[in-house]
């Protein structure tokens, strides 16, 4: 048995560090393993001890990528130990600062990380040589969405102006008139990004999913809802764990989600517009079927395109906000401390985001359960790669390698976020 | 033109992001810049010597003890960006705690996981050439940071308190107005005082100032009604492990 033994240097454009190890012997895949080597940060050990009230502060501090995801998800759990629920003026008001973090997030993954794979770049800084008005624009795009961040959160990355029970102080109507500026300025390029992602070049692959997110009776999940699954789960938050399971494996530094049943199963993009595609406007389905996009679309690499769908969903969905807008008053709800167990979740950027707390009568917090998107998702990319791999083993290392680094970044594993990322080594005997 | 490199060691991302969130400079820093490694930009350029190394993230592994030496050997600058890289982070809350125990509340099987007892900053390991204070870092001082270094002159930072910059954007004090506690008076500037502008206390995640006296703000808090619990975990957040 002749070895062939390959290793590759930590994956790029994806946040957060990581490897992968595929074994190949006699031109049988093996194993592949995801390997996420970002170190632990025992977030869930330290929430221990907390007042009820820090919590938003530090999850946020989990991800700089999507802060407004762990803050959201984790208001959600404390708010529901505490048996508060917050007036529908707040709960717009988180909204739309989310649409700044779906904006400014798929921004970043769809023109940075993502398309330079498909038009042969090693980063967006050549792509903008040769495609100036992409780069340009999606720059505008990302800018509006942190805009929009600091104009509602205070601050892009981990905004201050969250608590829980509301935010600590409303902006003014006028304040929100500069971040509905900017998002005009950006509104025709997201709508023209769809078409621009869906003709890029994807390789023809259909994967069996099992689909995961949230659902919202009048319009697309982000901020709250109940979790469906095209496997007919209809669940609210307290009843998560009883579907859902992590195990701790050797190779990862992030926990691995499965269903109970052992299946592994995916969320984020794919999963959102496979079960929440009615909930879209029709101008923005019209966009999409325009762009050639299924209406359950099975093909990893075409998440780019449910992406800029999003993206185009979340802008348009900011200006309606910002034009119903009204200022909480007070602008947050009383949240007084209570003995018990509140579980909350969110739609991240990456898919479901799920907290649990358990607190004190005084409001420490005593056990916190935190499951991120790139968890979920670990076990189903690994089964992609094994896919990809399979299809292509004919190929060179170096083309194999490339093939196996652009499945994964078509999940846009956050491993930050997972650690509790992305080196690639082929051993092929 | 000087290269430069982005390193990342246990974060959030968030520092590097900064950079990235600079839209409208991104594209000339690209030009007045070779970047080398910036993995996620999408370089991985190995090379013998940085021009400019930017750390974001604390060091809380063996492999990152040696790889942070490696990377101030290959580097001509080295500048360390953020809570984590300048004072060990939030995750630094495990330096007063039993790691083994942190260990056996997150992880099933301990066995696989393989850390340090203490999160650190680089300068515990290192010589740094300078320190970029916030969690995140401000992306106009970020700027200023590199457009320095490109012009051979020192950035026009300052290491005064919170208190002069609510001063200069002429918020009422949360304090002395409304009795709310805030780290303002301790508290390294950059933020541009924007808690104080949200109507909430300043919470540190800009680390101490110059020669700060936390132990007379933490008694006026007390005297003020706060419980000592309280002061305690409003000091022991982002910047818990600074020194002072």
């Amino acid at each position: 048995m002749t070895e062939r033994i390959l290793v590759a240097t930590a994956l790029a454009r994806v946040e957060g560090e990581g490897a992968l190890h595929v074994r190949v012997r006699d031109g049988v895949v093996e194993d592949v393993r995801l390997r996420i080597y970002e170190p632990p940060r025992f977030f869930e050990a330290f929430l221990r001890g907390r007042a009820h009230t820090e919590v938003p502060d530090i999850t946020a501090r989990i991800c700089g990528i999507c802060p407004v995801a762990y803050q959201t998800s984790s208001m959600a759990a404390i708010e529901a130990a505490c048996g508060v629920e917050v007036p529908a003026e707040v709960r717009a008001l988180r909204r739309l600062l989310y649409c700044g973090e779906w904006i400014e997030s798929h921004a970043l993954h769809v023109f940075f990380l993502h398309a330079p794979d498909f038009l042969g770049y090693a980063s967006a800084f050549e792509m903008a040589r040769d495609h100036p008005a992409v780069v340009e624009g999606a720059l505008r795009l990302k800018k509006a969405g942190n805009t929009l961040m600091r104009l509602t959160g205070g601050r892009e990355i981990h905004p201050v102006n969250v608590r829980v029970g509301g935010v600590y102080r409303a902006p003014a109507p006028a304040e929100l008139a500069a971040a509905a500026a900017e998002l005009e300025g950006a509104r025709e390029f997201a709508r023209e990004a769809i078409a621009f992602t869906a003709g890029l070049p994807f390789p023809d692959v259909e994967e069996d999913f099992h689909f995961v997110a949230l659902r919202e009776p009048d319009r697309y999940a982000i901020e709250s809802g109940r979790l469906v699954s095209s496997g007919g789960l209809d669940i609210g938050p307290d009843e998560y764990e009883d579907h859902f399971a992590e195990e701790h494996v050797e190779h990862s530094t992030a926990l691995h989600s499965r269903l109970r049943g052992g299946e592994r199963y995916l969320v984020g993009p794919l999963a959102r517009w496979a079960l929440n595609r009615d909930r879209l406007p029709a101008p923005v389905l019209a966009a999409a079927d325009a762009a050639g996009l299924e209406p359950v679309c099975t093909n990893p690499f075409r998440s780019i395109v449910v992406r800029a769908v999003e993206m185009h969903y979340a802008l348009e969905e900011a200006l309606r906000l910002i034009g119903a807008y009204e200022p909480p008053d007070p602008p947050a709800a009383a949240v007084p401390p209570r003995a018990g167990t509140g579980c909350g979740w969110s739609e991240a950027p990456r898919g479901l985001l799920w907290h649990r707390y358990a607190i004190d009568g005084d409001g420490t917090i005593l056990d916190a359960r935190i499951v991120p998107p790139t968890s979920q998702n670990q076990a189903r990319i690994e089964q992609s790669v094994r896919a990809v791999v399979e299809r292509h083993l004919a190929l060179s290392d170096d083309e194999l390698q490339h093939r196996c680094e652009q499945a994964v970044r078509s999940y846009d594993p956050c491993i930050s976020c997972a650690t509790h990322f992305l080196r690639l080594e082929i051993d092929r005997g | 033109m000087r290269s430069l490199a982005v390193w990342k060691f246990a974060s959030c991302d968030g520092c590097q992001l900064s950079l990235l969130d600079c839209e409208d400079e991104l594209l000339p820093l690209a030009g007045a810049l070779d970047i080398a490694y910036f993995l996620e930009a999408g370089r991985a350029d190995v090379r013998d010597e940085y021009d400019l190394s930017i750390v974001e993230g604390s060091i809380t592994t063996a492999e990152d003890a040696e790889r942070i030496r490696e990377i101030r050997a290959h580097s001509r600058r080295l500048v360390t960006i953020g809570a984590c890289a300048n004072a060990g982070g939030v995750q630094a809350l495990r330096n007063n705690a039993s790691v083994e125990e942190f260990v056996g509340l997150v992880y099933a099987n301990p066995g696989y996981i393989s850390t340090l007892e203490t999160s650190t900053p680089a300068s515990a390991h290192v010589a740094v050439d300078f320190e970029l204070q916030g969690c995140p870092p401000d992306k106009g001082q970020l700027l200023e940071l590199i457009s320095a270094y490109l012009n051979d002159r020192a950035p026009m930072l300052h290491a005064h308190s919170v208190c002069v910059e609510c001063k200069r954007a002429g918020n009422v004090c949360v304090t002395v107005a409304h009795g709310t506690p805030c780290l303002g008076p301790v508290t390294h500037a950059g933020c541009g005082a924007l808690c104080p502008s949200y109507d909430r206390g300043c919470f540190g995640c800009f680390g101490p100032m110059e020669a700060p006296n936390p132990g007379s703000l933490g008694a006026w808090m007390t005297t003020h009604g706060l419980a000592e619990r309280d002061v305690v975990r409003l000091y022991r957040t982002f910047y818990a492990f600074a020194d002072d």
